[in-house]
């Protein structure tokens, strides 16, 4: 599409994936590698087809989804803002690049159709099995920023949000959609350029020799230059000291690694993203995220009409979880319904924060189907 | 001797703490020197040289060269390397990946780098041994050989890299000993200054984990070994009996365009019909 036609269009008619290509273009995303897999793939070709029109823009097509993380962590250091995208068995051969990201701090999105299923499970199917997954799949001790979207319009607005988010907290961002919201199509506004915020990693100001890759700052977030511009350094998945170089003197392990952490704690209440629907004076609450979230917010209104003071508190970030918001509203609930295309993965969260205040209740699906308005109006009215 | 020792200064780095993590009489320290050597004969920059390594002994060179740095994951150098090289052609992308590295765990990833003729160095760092962890086979531990993984002898055959790089479409697969150090730097400098995906084996001894159990008595006897075996490919080819021998130089060399090459040449050509298109 010409500069000319992107700026007169204001609407269009997108799938879920479409719109998180959009979005991650508009965040300036100039670099995709990727494999193809079921439900993800049309992010992938939209990728194929607009990068080459984009300045310095990259798409490739990998070997494997290691390839692909490997890929995208090398453009990042590179300075590029970097995405790859995929389903269940493809994040899982993409943990360890992942926790390499996490350590070295480099900056990435990482978009996950969730599927049906455990292994090849249900691959047209929607599923939320990748929750607790895309929180501690990397092994060892790490912090790390997990979206999720519920309709078409915030594919998009979640697509910017995690690129902003990766550069500001220098970190990779997980973005989780389901079968169901990726293939939704629906009419949405594209935003223009100016109409949302860009964000892009703070660049060092110190001259070189005083450069420190990994130094404790403030906000605990270090400066990231580009390779090549002077700054050279080194960077490891080894646990390192300040200047990059492997470590393992106590003292330095240990501040490395709850910098990592605070630079994540210290930010919560920017990070933590969710939406209130009815949620003043509810005493009934259903907390939801994904497809589920949007068959919630119609059972909450159907509810209302039947006299129940219900209510939906939607979750945009699922990690870190959004911990003040539910508690807030556990406190002046009476009953907490967590809907789930899963066994229970956020509804461990939501009961780990509630320790006795009210009562929770679970409804899992994992027949591959979605989670109707009905099923949900059942359990709350 | 002074010279050699001062150039090498010239390229580690100040602010890293030494000394190196080698065990005496290993042969990596020679890639090393090589490297900084090839990197100065060329003259690049030291800002524009990147060098990507995999994890194991060889791994271990990145921390102590003064150019920009990246210590990857266990097999994954080449996917890291790519990403650096389509991101910004401009630098000097190398690798340097030990042989379990470049050939088991990240085999997939050696043969596709090969096929997209990524403008990349490739730095494979041959001890037929699983250094780092201790003395394991590796996919190239020659047939029969003794490893803590391969008691009775090693029961499998081992891989001909530059046989497999060539297969793969390498634009140009070298090989070399760091026993034939000069030969060594001709070929590191000819495969850097090359487009697309050049490849150097370079055979190096281990001692401490693979010539132990295989009757070496000193590290000593496995530069012997390597002076012994090692071969000219010229001189090689004539040979009538071949065993004992391994050709070393030029095996390959294709003039094709690098994948980022490609790609700016692609970019170049929709911009040049007005970027349209969507
Ligand atoms: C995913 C993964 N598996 C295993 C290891 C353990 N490991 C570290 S180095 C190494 C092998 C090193 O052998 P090679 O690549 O030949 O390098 P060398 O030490 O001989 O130079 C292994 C298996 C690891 N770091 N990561
Ligand atoms: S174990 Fe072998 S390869 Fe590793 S440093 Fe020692 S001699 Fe070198
Ligand atoms: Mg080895």
């Amino acid at each position: 599409m010409s500069a000319m036609q992107r700026k007169k269009r204001t609407e269009a008619f997108l799938l879920g994936n479409e719109a998180v290509a959009e979005g991650a273009l508009l965040a300036g995303c100039t670099f995709f590698a990727g494999y193809p897999i079921t439900p993800s793939t049309e992010i992938m070709e939209v990728m194929a087809r607009r990068l080459p029109h984009v300045e310095n823009g990259v798409f490739l097509q990998m070997e494997d989804e290691i390839a692909s993380a490997g890929a995208i962590i090398g453009a990042s250091l590179a300075g590029r803002k970097a995405m790859t995208a995929t389903s269940g068995p493809g994040f899982s051969l993409m943990q360890e690049q992942i926790g390499y990201a996490c350590m070295t701090e480099t900056p990435l999105v990482i978009v996950n159709v969730m599927r049906g299923g455990s292994s090849t499970g249900l691959p047209t199917s929607p599923g939320q099995g990748d929750v607790q997954q895309a929180r501690w799949g990397a092994h060892g001790d790490h912090p790390i920023i997990v979206f999720s979207a519920s309709d078409v319009r915030e594919c998009l607005e979640m697509a910017i949000t995690a690129f902003n988010y990766a550069e500001k907290y220098r970190t990779p961002v997980i973005l989780l959609l389901d079968e169901i919201t990726a293939h939704t199509r629906e009419k949405i506004e594209i935003p223009r350029p100016g109409e949302f915020e860009v964000l892009s990693r703070l660049l060092p100001t110190m001259p070189p020799e005083w450069y420190k890759p990994y130094e404790e700052t403030v906000r605990g977030v270090p400066p990231m230059p580009p390779i090549g511009t002077g700054y050279r350094f080194h960077v490891t998945g080894l646990t390192h000291d300040p200047l990059g170089f492997p470590t393992s003197r106590p003292d330095e392990v240990k501040a490395v690694t709850e910098r990592m952490f605070r630079k994540i704690d210290r930010f919560f209440h920017d990070i933590q993203i969710v939406d209130h629907d009815l949620t003043e004076d509810c005493d009934t609450l259903v907390i939801a995220y994904g497809s589920v979230a949007r068959s919630a917010r119609l059972a909450v209104r159907q509810a209302r009409e039947a006299g129940v003071k219900a209510g939906l508190l939607s979750l945009k970030t699922l990690f870190p979880f959004p911990r003040p918001q539910v508690e807030k509203l556990l406190r002046t609930c009476k009953l907490v319904l967590v809907p789930e295309m899963n066994m229970g993965q956020i509804s461990r969260e939501v009961k780990r924060v509630n320790s006795g205040i009210t009562t929770i209740r679970t409804l899992n699906r994992v027949d591959g189907q979605i989670i109707t308005p009905s099923q949900i109006l059942k359990e709350i009215a | 001797m002074a010279e050699v020792t001062q150039l090498i200064h010239q390229y580690l780095r100040h602010n890293k703490k030494f000394p190196l993590v080698f065990c005496p009489g290993c042969g990596i320290g020679i890639v090393l020197g090589s490297l900084v050597r090839s990197v100065h004969a060329l003259d690049i920059p030291k800002d524009d040289m990147v060098v990507v390594a995999g994890i194991g002994c060889s791994g271990r060179i990145a921390a102590y060269v003064d150019f920009n740095t990246v210590h990857a994951t266990h097999g994954r150098a080449l996917t890291l390397a790519t990403g650096i090289k389509m991101a910004s052609p401009h630098l000097r992308v190398l690798t340097v990946m030990g042989d379990g590295d470049a050939l088991s765990i990240g085999g997939n990833h050696l043969i596709h780098a090969a096929r997209r003729n990524i403008g990349v160095t490739a730095l494979v760092v041959n001890n037929f041994i699983y250094g780092m962890t201790g003395g394991q086979c590796s996919p190239t531990t020659p047939f029969g050989s003794y490893t803590h993984t391969s008691p009775q002898g090693q029961m499998e055959k081992s891989f001909d890299v530059v046989e497999m790089a060539r297969a793969a479409g390498a634009n140009g697969v070298y090989r070399g000993s760091v026993f034939h150090a000069k030969a060594l730097d001709g070929l590191v400098q000819r495969a850097m200054s090359r487009p697309g995906f050049n490849l150097v084996e370079v055979m190096t001894p281990c001692f401490t984990q693979y010539g132990r159990g295989n009757r070496f008595r000193s590290p000593v006897e496995m530069f012997q070994w390597l002076k012994d075996t090692m071969t000219p490919r010229e001189v090689y080819e004539k040979l009538e009996d071949k065993t004992g021998k391994l050709p070393m130089g030029v095996f390959v060399e294709h003039d094709e365009p690098g994948l980022e090459q490609r790609h700016a040449a692609m970019r170049q050509a929709l911009a040049d019909k007005g970027g349209a298109g969507s």
